[in-house]
Order: C-alpha cells, then structure tokens, then sequence
C-alpha cells in the first residue's frame, strides 16, 4: 500500500516540468511578452488604430502623446512619421512581418539543421564527416554579407528574404542536434529497437526525435530571435523588407536622417526590437533551464 | 602535434576549396551574367563581346579554376565599377577593418572577462546576477541601434565624441563598442564557466593552502586555465565581427572592407563582392585553424582525439 501511495504523491516529469517552469521569472517574463506581442500581430487590423500605409503629409512627425508639444495628440498616441503615417499602426503591423519572416526562416533552417545533425548524430562514420564538414563551411562564411549579396542579386522580396535566412542560419540547429542525437544513439532502448528489426526511418522519427524534441524547442527559439534581428539589419540596410512595408528595421532606417532632432523615431521601433528579441531570448533561456537543467551555463 | 596539425590543415583547405566554390558560383546567381552586365539593351553582339572578355564563354569548371588559379596568384578579379583590380582597393581597405575589429575585441575582452570572473567567484550574488543582467541584454540589442541610440547621446546631446569618420582614435570608440558589445555576453559566460569548475579543483585549493594571496590565486593561478577555450572563441568571434562589420561600418562611415562591401552592392560590382566574402572567409578558417592548434598545444588531451 504504502508503495501506491508514493507513486500519488511524486510528480510525473510532465508536471514537474510545468511546476518549474511557473517558478521560472525569465521565463514566465519572456513568456509573456512573446505570447503579447503574438496576439497583437495576429489581430493587427483590429488592434491598430489607423492605416499604417496612408500617408497624410499634413499630419507628418507629430510626436507621442508624452511630448510636451502643441501638435501631440492622442489620435496618434506613439505619433506619425515622416510621411504622415501612424507610427502605432505601423509598429503594430510592422509586428506581424518581423515574427513572420523570423518563423518561417526558422523553420526552414530548423528542417535543414535538425536534418542533418540527426543524421551526422545518428549514423557517424562517413555521414558524420561530410555533415561536420558542410557545417564548418558554412560556419566559415560572414552570414550578414552574403545574405546582403544574395538578396542583392536576386532581387529583394520577402520570400527571398525568408529563403536566404533560412540556407543560411541552419547550423546552431545542425551542431546541437548532431551532439544530441550522439548521446541518444548510444542509450539501450536504441539498441533494443535495432534488435526488434525496426527500420531506420521509424528508429530515427519515433525513438531518436522524441529524445531530442526538448533540445529542438530551444534552438528553435533562439534562432527565431537570430534571423528577427538578421531581418530587421537586412531591412535596416535597405535590402530586406521594402517599402512601403512596414519592418522595425526599415522603420529605424527610415527615422536615421531626421533621428538627431526626432529621437522617438528610432527609440520606439528600436525598443520594441530590442523587447522582443529579449523577450525571445528569455523564453528560450527558461526552456532550456526547465527541460534540461544539466545543460545550464 | 604535427600529424593533428597536417590533418586540421587539410581539412582547411578542403573547407576553403567549397568556399571559393560557393563564392564563384554566386557569379550565376542572377542567370546569365554577361546580361547583367550588358543592360537589356546589349545586341548579341556586344554580349559575345562580354562573354569573351570576362571568360563567360567556356565551361563553368574551366572558368572556376581560371578564377581560382588567379585568386592563388593574388588576382581576385576586376572591379567593373571602379576599372582597377580588386585586390588594391581590398588591401588598402582592409587596415581600417582590422583595426576596428581589434578595438572592439578589445572592448569586449576588457569587459566581459572581468565580469566574468567577479561572477564566478560568488555564484548567484548580486554581482553575478547583474553579470547575468549585461549578457541578456547584450544580446538582445540590434547592433545597429545601440550604434544610432550611442550616436544620438555621445554626439549630438552631449557632444563627447565624433559622430562618424576615422580620423582619430575617438571616431573608433563608438563603433568599437558597437560591434564588440555582442560578443560580450559568450565571452563572459564561458569565463564565469570555467573559473567555476578551476576554481574547485585540487590545485587550487592546494594554493589556497599554502598561503597564496587572492588576487594571484585568482588571476594567476585560476584565470591561466580557465582562459583557454576564452582564447579560442574570442578568435572566432573576432571572424564573425569582420563579416558583422559591413553594418557599423555603414553607420559610421567608417571606410573599411565592411563599408567597401555596402558600396559594391549597391554598385552591384559583383567581383568585388565575391572578392570580399572570399577574403572574409579564408580569414575565418584561418583563425580557426590556428585556435585549433593553439588549444591542441595548451591542451595535450586534445591532439589524440
């Protein structure tokens, strides 16, 4: 008796996990945010206040609400820019592109990464070579500059951005996945589902990747923060997302000629660009924290 | 040591080959070359006249090692927005670069190792945790905006600093910073990392044994050994930082090859484009080659596996 009623009262990791997660400050914080600034790109067109593309020249740089200046008004509560346009609308919309362009750059290079970290992890020898070595060069490569060059070339548009991004941020993923997998690859119940006969697809989709998920979650998140502020470099240059398009990126780029005598213009975008990324970071700090407290450091 | 070192210098080569592979082929990127340059208005007669000028008419293979044979020989090709060989404008570029990827590895050093340090000596103190705090948000500052947001305050409100150029040492203070902050934060972690577990080994409270004075158990005896993988991250950051440079060097005029890489896209002079992500590229492997073989001589454990 007195053994049922141990396994009552001890948590099941899933629950141990949550439990600690809810104890977790960077995590509940960067949780939080996250989950806010996802709601308001989601409901954009019901959360902004104006067109974030109308362009009204004879309501240009009115400042926040908070500036002690005749034309502040609360009609434009973070002000307009240059060319008259709600910089709250924008930066609202601006939301949706940023958290696009950063997951679907992360998926893809998640796929790419976690594909061949598997692999290199799962099977070694000759695979394991060539994949490190796919690793290194691309590891050997400035991902700024050829990202620029590329979209350059090719001609700037935000599936181009987000395939670019996506070739080129893969590697974090392969790394950690391939060192994963490694230590997986080794455990019995790997063994055991070899002797069972159990084809490698199924080995490797419904024993190694299970395993591995936690570690997926993390990078996945942190590279999603990565190619957001690869993004808003790349439009902050001028060659990511194009106008009229709002972008944090292209918004500060937008506001550096005038930023010596409006300030706000690139404090505003630049602090959601910065919480944001923080945010992310936290988030998938605390994952790692929670899911795997031996990999802290 | 020498047959690790021959091994890891193969591997070098091999990784740089693929490179300069991937390098030319964005050559074919935007279709037919000899079009781009041409303008929709070239005759076939003048794209022949390209095509035989610049090579485009032979096989891929062939027109890869002719480049590749001449980028051996120092020839990385001809600028077609300035009419003069790459490599001049590349290398008198380059010194600018250099010298700001230096400042800013120096900022960070300066910076995140003693932070590190005072973290690791009283784990989850209030030191360690604002130690924590400046990684955090280090890492969560767009470059380019702490470059502007610096600019806005040190220039224009308070007017300590130059606001761009490269005149004096201060027009480099800035853009150090900008770009070297980034780093701070792997930089610090990773000392805070291996102080904690040296600082709990034998030899070190052997020391502490005999009398050792904090500051020398601290910073000669402990420091010495946890430093080591600092040393060969910071040779790799200090490659990452040059490729990362094109976006600091943009904002604060800086004429360096980060700089010359921007003009050339918006020029769109694709050979010294090419050129630059070649030079970048080779330079990275090489820091890493001789990370690898400075960690391999301070760490024996190292070359056997």
């Amino acid at each position: 008796m007195s053994e049922v009623t141990a396994t009552s009262t001890a948590l099941s990791p899933r629950r141990m996990m949550l439990k600690q997660a809810l104890r977790h400050r960077g995590l509940l914080f960067g949780g939080f945010i996250v989950v806010t600034i996802v709601l308001i790109a989601i409901f954009a067109p019901f959360l902004a206040p104006h067109d974030g593309y109308e362009q009204v020249l004879s309501r240009k740089l009115i400042p926040p609400v908070w500036f002690d200046s005749p034309k502040a008004t609360w009609d434009h509560i973070l002000g307009t820019d240059h060319l008259g346009r709600d910089y709250l609308s924008r930066l609202i919309y601006g939301a949706r592109i940023s958290l696009m362009i950063g997951f679907s750059a992360m998926l893809i290079s998640g796929v790419i990464g976690t594909t061949l970290g598997v692999c290199a992890g799962y099977f070694g020898g000759k695979v394991d070579l060539v994949i490190s070595f796919l690793i290194t060069t691309r590891l050997s490569m400035p991902v700024v500059l050829v990202a620029l060059a590329v979209v350059s070339l090719v001609g700037s548009s935000l599936t181009v951005v987000i395939l670019v991004l996506g070739f080129l941020i893969w590697d974090r993923f392969a790394v950690v996945m391939r060192s994963a997998t490694q230590q997986v690859r080794n455990l019995d119940f790997i063994a055991s589902a070899e002797a069972l006969g159990s084809s490698t697809p199924r080995i490797l989709f419904v024993e190694v990747l299970p395993n591995v998920a936690n570690h997926i979650i993390v990078i996945a998140t942190l590279e999603m923060a990565h190619a957001i502020l690869l993004e808003a470099a790349l439009s902050f240059l001028g060659l990511g997302v194009q106008p009229p398009d709002p972008s944090w990126g292209l918004m500060i780029a937008d506001a550096k000629g005038l930023m010596f005598f409006d300030g706000w213009l690139i404090a505003i975008p630049g602090t959601a660009l910065f919480l944001l990324i923080l945010a992310i970071n936290l988030l998938g700090d605390g994952l790692r924290d929670v899911t795997a407290p031996e990999n802290r450091g | 040591m020498l047959a690790y070192l021959f091994k890891r210098l193969i591997s070098a080569l091999l990784v740089a080959l693929t490179v300069s592979a991937i390098t030319f082929s964005m050559t074919f990127l935007t279709g037919d070359p000899a079009i781009t340059l041409g303008g929709e208005t070239a005759t076939q007669e003048d794209l022949a006249t390209i095509r035989e000028f610049y090579g485009y008419d032979k096989p891929i293979p062939v027109q890869f090692f002719n480049w590749l044979g001449n980028a051996v020989q120092g020839d990385l090709g001809h600028s077609h927005y300035l009419n003069q060989p790459v490599a001049t404008e590349i290398f008198t570029r380059l010194p600018t670069t250099m010298t700001l990827g230096f400042c800013a590895l120096l900022f960070a050093l300066v910076l995140a190792i003693p932070l590190g340090v005072v973290a690791a000596i009283r784990p989850n103190s209030l030191l360690d945790r604002i130690a924590l705090g400046v990684a955090v948000v280090g890492q969560a500052m767009p470059s380019f905006w702490f470059a502007l947001t610096m600019m806005l305050w040190f220039s224009i409100n308070w007017g300590i600093l130059p606001v761009s150029g490269t005149d004096t040492w201060a027009h480099f203070v800035m853009p150090s910073i900008a770009l070297g902050y980034y780093i701070t934060p792997g930089v610090m972690r990773l000392t805070r990392a291996g102080m904690l577990e040296v600082l709990q080994s034998d030899y070190i409270r052997t020391a502490r044994a005999k009398g050792v004075s904090r500051f020398s158990l601290l910073f000669k005896h402990a420091l010495r050994n946890a430093i080591i993988p600092v040393v060969s991250l910071a040779a790799v950051q200090f490659g990452f930082m040059l490729g990362g440079s094109i976006v600091i060097e943009t904002i604060f005029a800086i004429n360096g090859l980060g700089f010359l890489a921007w003009e050339s896209i918006q020029r769109a002079d694709l050979p010294m484009m090419q050129a630059i992500v070649l030079i970048l590229s080779l330079f990275y492997i090489m820091l890493t080659y001789f990370a690898d073989a400075m960690n391999a001589w301070l760490d024996p454990r190292i070359r056997v596996a």
